[in-house]
């Protein structure tokens, strides 16, 4: 792990998409559904905290970033879209 | 399949014995051996994930035990003592008091060979060649599920980080996810950050997400298969033969 998948073109959109597959077990066609309104947590029951900080975790490793307490609150989880900016606001540092 | 029973003998309790599950293959017209430890293939002792991804993990190590049995090699489960079937209690457990229990159950099933999955590497026995599976460092999976519990009281509207939960912990020991882990647990897992000992088998040689992402358990017999196969093929054909001087194979009570 630690470094994006070869068979992504690597922009932030489609990684964690890729990335919330995996820890929803969703198929490609589920996830490019996905919008920058489409609700996470409080919309989706699978993701209760544990899973939240499973997906925290993961987004770390893969863009290799670190992500402080004092970032994660309700707005950033609350859509995919601020997820999505959280991570790219992240990356460029 | 066979569930049977170690002597993980825990000194703070009056628990004795410890479950595992067994997985022998049956030779082409013979009997299979009546003890784990007089299997004359390679017996390779499995050593489950910790806490919740134990519970993820679950029905994919089980399957690739069963997918290492029809191809000749039998496997050994335990259970770590206080998880599963234990009748120990867990806050008493510690990253040391696990090392010596996984040493008592690799000696008491005459394991050849060692898997570890995720944050088990750190159990791994010293000298027993094998595998880590996705090794994962225990101080990681300590801070994910500090995170957890962060989340969890902040959505109940209280408030709290992790560092400090992290040093209460380490004082009086703290209940994570379900788990109640002592203070000695909290500082073991806390300062662990071990580099591997043996060959790693990376998620990406299985060529699929790790299933210990999911947010809800999931199986993929596939993966399980790939696993198999892999350790089939880099199983070094030496010092597999058994000098058998364990006991049959007793079935649980």
């Amino acid at each position: 792990m630690g470094s994006m998948p070869d068979d992504t073109p690597g922009d932030t959109g489609t990684v964690l998409r890729a990335i919330l597959g995996d820890v929803l077990g969703l198929g490609a066609d589920q996830l490019a559904a996905f919008t920058d309104d489409t609700g996470l947590f409080g919309h989706l029951p699978e993701l209760d905290s544990m899973a939240v900080a499973g997906l925290l975790t993961e987004i770390e490793d893969r863009f290799d970033i670190v992500i402080d307490d004092d970032d994660v609150d309700g707005e950033l989880l609350e859509s995919f879209g601020a997820l999505r900016a959280f991570i790219a606001a992240k990356l460029a540092g | 399949m066979i569930l049977t029973t170690w002597p993980g003998a825990c000194p703070t309790t009056a628990a004795t014995s410890e479950m595992a599950l067994a997985f022998v293959p049956t030779p082409a017209g013979g009997a299979a051996p009546d003890s784990f430890a007089c299997h004359p293939g390679p017996r390779l002792l499995v050593l489950p994930a910790l806490f919740d991804e134990a519970n993820r993990l679950r029905r994919f190590t089980v399957a690739t035990m069963r997918q290492l049995a029809a191809i000749g090699i039998a496997s050994v489960l335990p259970d770590l003592p206080g998880c599963g079937e234990s009748l120990a209690p867990l806050e008493t457990q510690h990253i040391a008091s696990w090392r010596e229990a996984v040493a008592a159950a690799a000696a008491h099933f005459n394991a050849s060979h060692v898997l570890t999955i995720r944050a088990s590497a750190c159990l791994a026995p010293p000298g027993l060649p094998g595998w880590h599976y996705a090794p994962h460092a225990p101080s990681s999976q300590l801070r994910q599920l500090l995170r957890a519990h962060t989340l969890a009281a902040r959505e109940a509207g209280q408030s709290g980080s992790s560092e400090s939960l992290l040093a209460r912990g380490r004082m009086r020991g703290l209940d994570l996810a379900g788990y109640a882990l002592g203070a000695q647990m909290i500082t073991q897992l806390h300062a662990e950050s071990p580099p591997p000992t043996l060959p790693v088998i990376t998620q990406h040689a299985l060529a699929a997400p790790g299933l210990w992402l999911r947010a809800e358990p999931g199986e993929d017999a596939a993966q399980a298969a790939r696993l198999a196969t892999l350790i089939a093929h880099t199983l070094p054909q030496s010092a597999t033969t058994a000098t058998c001087v364990a006991q049959p194979l007793r079935l649980a009570q």
